[in-house]
């Protein structure tokens, strides 16, 4: 379990980590946190000619919360996010999410933005991107764009970047008004990949009820997917909707895998559970947020 | 007066290193040594068609790469079959490197040698092997089928039929109240130590010698193995076991292809090779075990009283048997666990399948037995209705019935004869432990907190501490210290510490001034090794016979030298003495010092031994029949295991949205005798437990049709963190063994044992369906609750009317 | 122009020792201490990053080590289990109270993956403030993350908090 024969260049700049990733072509990849990459090295389930390491690009390291939402830079730690309490503030389901990924070593080192460009459907920060509509910036040498979360998954570890491309950041939309926001997830043990996770956001209207419902979940189906539950609960009051309804219905609108750690099955039936506990809880949070 | 340190919890010696980084394991070994990786078959059943090795032969750095053909003499025949049986009819075992047919996904074909691992595995990676695939056996279904079969001369996969029966079974079914006939399943599970194994060899061309250090549990062994299969005399190979990052039995097998082929390398080559095994290379290429069926048929009277017991267990045994059939042998044998079982007949067919090799597991067999006789009992308490701690109490072995004979032959061939035990005992202790009273309220309480609450428990007897011997040597040396070694291994249980321990109190010397040494044969050379809880009792008891000799000459020396009578004299921190007469006294060391009649003196102590210091002219300076040095080697042989007992109870809340099943209690009541060292026991049982709630909940071994092991990293072969271990509470009974002169048991595998049983029970006890195969997961816990056909136990009906 | 290497120098502080090794970029930091550095206390028990035996502080924090290559660590201070002892100024170390604590509480029995935790642990409680008592939360976050086989957790629990303690005894 040794990493295969690679080159290997450490860029001082977005610029020149493209260009090196021009001149290398298809072989060279980018390295970050590198938490998910170098174990697929160890494995040699990937064996990449050049590893471009952007770790020594000054800048990416920042955390810019704002009114409009959550910049996260390529290089922020997932354990850096956690503690950005900034961050939280404008888009609590960052840290709540953060919380969850693996273990404290691991967030030491792995990456917010990394683990969104590996595309694992089980990841926590590729469906709180989704759920929030988020975007990344994406670096190529023709100049900077911003590629939407939809446009970004293509399917199970895959994105559709292709050529040479940094992700420089992600943008998370801050939780909007009248809002709030819950993340839970189901692990065979603490700090594993979900068995199955929800993330959600219950907007509620002037006279506290349920205008907006939606979820996304982890683990469920090859790319993170937004479901809107909302008819389930539509115009309810608050403090009386039936969430296991919208649960129910979330049941109905998603099409998990049977994988070693728990059937399709078991997957739809939390992701009702999740659905209704985390509704409730986001409900709660909204409802506190909402004048009364 | 003497030194006391026997049965109280010394803090571990072992630990100065191991917490400053200064340990020295395998890998830690010989830096700049050439390493060795290997190419290992993709296919769980294969024949080789062809081996192209030129891609690989311009990687820099490679040194060597050995096939099949490579291999001469005794190399190129089969692995030894370690421990055969007459009832193991049919014993295959592999070849260092696959010859021609490969038998499950991770046996070795090619080795590859380079200057560093990295070298090593690109070398491996480019080797192009040629196989024509052919139908693969997975799993005991498939294997009893033999619809194909694993080795062509072995059309039914039966490797083994074992059989054991104490009366007339059938008729005794025929006659009983009541039976019951169950099947159930267990799955695989493996030890997966933090630190695979690993071999370093260097030769030394000038003198012809091997010295190799392994990541064994017998070294001693291993050297045999070495010698026989390389040709070489045995004084001419030492082999050494260094820190050992734990073994939990995957390490007593032996020899590995790898523990003979880096050695051959290293003779090659002439240059020192190592090979560390990685963690993927482990969980294909090392083993596996616990993967059983069975089938229970069970007579019982109205009181819940045992009549007969008819077992059937069919016993996945992998691609080869090199272990014999110890593990079926000790699930046949260690079944009948604390209980009277007046007529027993059971027969395991141990199966081949192309898979990994099944060998011992730390309880190696037990927690399967333990699973077969615990749910019975759980059983007869559902059908009669009452409760399952009295159906236990009521089958018990009674205090007065020991030796209690159940008329079986055990792992070590010897009869299956129960030394000491109290029971009933354990069994009170453990209800009053977990509060097997207020179940009922518990369950009412958690149900009102949207919870279903289950208890459950499970009692077992283990054999522990089997032969055929160790030996133990202990020499005081005439700087003081005293230098004891046994032959068998250490993997953390901290033998350096407790055989000190036995040791110093035996000798009446402070502990600091001795120091042990195990598992290096340059020490000892003859030993068997560490598995079946065995090291306290064997060489616990043959380091105290050893310094009881010691203890004996010293006085014997000390006697002239002070004039006085050996049975006047006693030795307490490191000064032999008079009883009763102050000053009449010798230190140990000067007694070492004169016990070697000197030509030559070096120091002042050792002034006192030499020819014109001493007077006695009457007598030889060494008399007849005895020997220089105050030094004794000794051995103990028991006449049979000594048996171990104890008894689990653990208390599961379910969530019954989830189905995640929360083990909020654990209790352990546990008798393994006098107790060396009560801080390393409950160690050994927290471990033990993990591994149990591991087993039980987690941990399993998912191979694929196609003999893939699918989940072959931590990633996905969930060996519990922190998180999943529930907090232990453990009480203590303690029964001595009346068979060995400190009336120890062995303590190290118990915690595992009852494990799958006790939780077992505690989730049916929650949800109300019967649970029949173990490991359970919420996936598989919600599959079984909403499954019509799924069994309702009796209990649950009743105490819920027909709505569970 | 970037430099492209298949070797690199890499310069770092290990143990508050300034050191240099040449090595292939390919290789990992864990294999780096133990071949290149002679560190051997850091032990690889998984090499994917699961087990936590080889974990090691990076600038104060720990990482697996099995999971950064070794040119990534230019310039950083690395604390193995080599340098938690404190040199006493007499010839002598005095160990660091979580050391003390697995040895006092059992802690470790095979001592492979020992040193995983206790790097994980001492830096864990040398981040938070001594003088308060320590809970159970903050104890299973800090053993959470590393695998033990041999010992059940029970003791490295007991270790924690026993450590912890001495800390705060040490604090007043």
């Amino acid at each position: 379990m040794k990493p295969p024969p690679f080159r290997y260049a450490d860029p001082g700049s977005v610029d020149e980590a493209l260009d090196v990733l021009a001149a290398e072509g298809d072989g060279a990849k980018v390295l970050a946190g590198g938490q998910s990459l170098l174990p697929l090295l160890a494995m040699r389930l990937a064996a990449p000619a050049t590893l471009v390491d952007v770790n020594r690009v000054p800048g990416l390291d920042r955390v810019e919360a704002s009114a409009g939402g959550v910049r996260v830079g390529a290089l922020v730690r997932h354990a850096g996010l956690l503690r950005d309490t900034a961050a939280a503030e404008v888009q609590p389901l960052l840290a709540r999410a953060t919380a969850d990924v693996a273990h404290p070593a691991i967030r030491n080192r792995g990456t917010t933005v990394g683990s969104i460009a590996h595309a694992d459907p089980s990841g926590e920060l590729t469906a709180v991107l989704a759920l929030t509509g988020g975007s990344v910036t994406v670096a190529r040498p023709s100049g900077r764009a911003e590629v939407g979360w939809r446009d970004l998954f293509v399917g199970p570890l895959e994105t559709s970047l292709s050529g040479p491309a940094v992700v420089v950041d992600a943008f998370f939309p801050a939780l909007a008004e009248r809002s709030g926001t819950a993340f839970a997830e189901i692990a065979r043990r603490k700090g594993d990949y979900a068995v199955c996770g929800a993330a959600v956001v219950v907007t509620l209207d002037e006279d506290r009820r349920v205008a907006a419902v939606r979820a996304a979940y982890l683990s469920v189906g090859p790319v993170p997917e937004v479901h809107d539950l909302t008819e389930a609960v539509a115009g309810k009051p608050v403090d009386s909707a039936d969430w296991a309804a919208a649960g129910a219905l979330a049941r109905t609108l998603v099409d998990p895998d049977t994988d070693l750690h728990a059937t399709a099955d078991y997957r739809r039936l939390l992701v009702g559970v999740l659905t209704e506990r985390t509704l409730a809880e986001a409900a709660a949070e909204a409802a506190g947020r909402t004048a009364a | 007066m003497t030194t006391k340190l026997f049965g109280e919890p010394v803090r571990r010696r072992e630990d100065a290193r191991l917490i400053t980084g200064r340990g020295r394991y395998l890998d830690d070994i010989g830096a700049g040594a050439l390493a060795a990786a290997f190419v290992r078959s993709p296919h769980a059943h294969a024949r080789i068609t062809d081996i192209d090795v030129e891609a690989a032969l311009d990687v820099e750095g490679l040194v060597a790469i050995y096939t099949y053909e490579d291999l001469t003499g005794p190399m190129a025949e089969p692995l030894p079959v370690l421990i055969p049986h007459p009832q193991l009819h049919a014993p295959r075992t592999g070849y260092p490197l696959a010859d021609g047919v490969v038998h499950h996904v991770g046996e070795p074909v090619v080795m590859v040698v380079a200057t560093d691992r990295y070298v090593a595995e690109d070398a491996a990676e480019r080797i192009v092997v040629g196989y024509e695939e052919l139908p693969v056996v997975v799993g005991i279904d498939t294997a009893r089928a033999a619809e194909h079969a694993v080795h062509p001369d072995v059309p039914d996969n039966v490797a083994a039929r074992h059989h054991q029966e104490t009366g007339d079974v059938e008729p005794a079914l025929a006659a009983s109240p009541h039976t019951l006939t169950f099947t159930q399943t267990i799955e695989r599970s493996a030890c997966t130590p933090l630190e695979g194994k690993g071999v370093h060899a260097r030769w030394d061309p000038d003198d012809g010698s091997l010295r190799v250090y392994s990541s064994t549990q017998a070294s001693t062994s291993v050297r045999a193995a070495i010698a026989a299969k390389l040709e070489l005399s045995l004084d001419r190979v030492e082999v050494i076991a260094p820190d050992v990052g734990g073994g939990f039995g995957v390490k007593i097998v032996h020899p590995w292809p790898e523990e003979l082929l880096v050695p051959m390398a290293a003779m090659r080559l002439g240059r020192e090779v190592k090979w560390a095994e990685d963690r993927r290379e482990h969980f294909v290429s090392s083993a596996h075990e616990r993967g059983q069926r069975q089938e229970v048929t069970v007579g019982f009277d109205d009181d819940g009283r045992l009549t007969a017991l008819d077992v059937h267990v069919w016993h996945d045994n992998g691609a080869y048997t090199p272990y014999g059939i110890i593990v079926p042998i000790i699930t046949a044998t260690q079944l009948v666990g604390p209980y009277v079982v007046p007529v027993y007949r059971v027969v395991v067919e141990s199966l081949y399948t192309n898979t990994v090799i099944v060998t011992p597991y730390r309880g190696a067999g037990r927690p399967q037995a333990c699973f077969a006789m615990e749910r019975t009992m759980d059983r007869i308490a559902d059908a009669l209705g009452l409760d399952r701690a009295e159906v236990r109490r009521r089958n018990l072995i009674t205090p007065d019935q020991f030796p209690y004979d159940h008329h079986l032959t055990f792992q070590d061939g010897r009869p299956v004869v129960y030394d000491s035990g109290d029971y009933p005992g354990l069994l009170e202790k453990l209800t009053a432990l977990v509060g097997w009273e207020s179940v009922e309220e518990r369950r009412a309480e958690a149900a009102g907190r949207g919870k279903l609450l289950g208890a459950g428990m499970a009692l077992y007897v283990e054999g522990t501490g089997p032969g055929p011997y160790e030996g133990g040597h202990v020499q005081v040396l005439g700087s003081g210290k005293v230098l004891v070694s046994t032959g068998l291994t250490s993997q953390g249980q901290g033998h350096e510490t407790v055989f000190a321990q036995i040791v110093a109190s035996e000798l009446g010397v402070p502990m600091e001034d001795v120091e042990v040494h195990t598992g290096d044969t340059r020490r000892f050379g003859y030993a068997v090794g560490t598995f079946a809880s065995r090291a306290a009792v064997m060489s616990g008891n043959a380091v105290a016979l050893a310094a009881r000799g010691v203890r004996e000459k010293a006085l014997r020396i000390a006697a002239d030298v002070l004039e006085a009578d050996p049975s006047d004299l006693e030795i307490d921190e490191g000064l032999v003495q008079v009883r009763g007469t102050p000053g009449a006294s010798i230190p140990l060391r000067t007694v070492a010092v004169l016990s070697n009649p000197l030509r030559y003196a070096f120091d002042e102590a050792a002034k006192q031994a030499t020819q014109f210091a001493t007077h006695d002219d009457t007598k030889p300076p060494v008399a007849p029949g005895d020997a220089p040095g105050l030094e004794h080697r000794d051995y103990y042989s028991p006449l049979r295991s000594t048996f171990a007992s104890g008894a689990h109870a653990a208390v599961v809340e379910i969530d019954p949205q989830t189905w995640e099943i929360d083990v909020v209690q654990y209790a352990v009541v546990h008798d393994c005798g006098n107790v060396v060292n009560p801080m390393i026991v409950e160690g050994q049982v927290h471990g033990g437990v993990a591994q149990g709630v591991g087993g039980a909940l987690y941990e399993r071994m998912a191979y694929d049709a196609d003999g893939q092991l699918q989940n072959a990293s931590f990633m996905d072969f969930l060996v519990p963190y922190a998180s999943e271990v529930p907090d232990v509470v453990i009480d203590h009974q303690q029964t001595p063994s009346p068979l060995n002169p400190l009336g120890i048991k062995g303590a190290g595998e118990a915690g595992v044992i009852p494990g799958s049983a006790a939780l077992a029970s505690a989730i049916e006890d929650a949800v109300g369906r019967r649970v029949a195969a173990m490991p359970i997961s919420p996936s598989e816990l919600y599959d079984l609750v909403r499954d019509d056909t799924a069994e309702r136990t009796a209990a649950s009906t009743r105490r819920t009317g027909a709505t569970a | 122009m970037t430099s492209i290497d298949t070797e690199r120098t890499v310069s770092l502080t290990v143990n508050g020792v300034p050191r240099e090794a040449r090595v292939p970029v390919r290789r990992v930091l864990a294999d780096a201490l133990r071949d290149d550095l002679g560190l051997t206390g850091t032990h690889v028990g998984c090499a994917h990053g699961v087990c936590g035996s080889c974990t090691v502080l990076v600038d104060g924090e720990p990482v697996r080590s099995c999971l950064v290559l070794a040119v990534q660590v230019q310039g950083a201070a690395v604390t193995t289990v080599e340098g938690l002892a404190r040199d006493d100024h007499r010839g002598g170390q005095v160990l660091h109270p979580v050391q003390e604590a697995f040895r006092e509480c059992h802690a470790l029995q095979c001592g492979f993956c020992t040193p995983g935790f206790l790097v994980t642990i001492a830096a864990g409680l040398e981040a938070r403030d001594a003088a308060e008592e320590i809970t159970e939360e903050e104890v299973d976050e800090l053993v959470g993350g590393n695998l033990c086989r041999c010992t059940g957790y029970t003791n490295i629990k007991k270790a924690v908090r026993h450590a912890a303690a001495t800390m705060r005894e040490d604090a007043r």
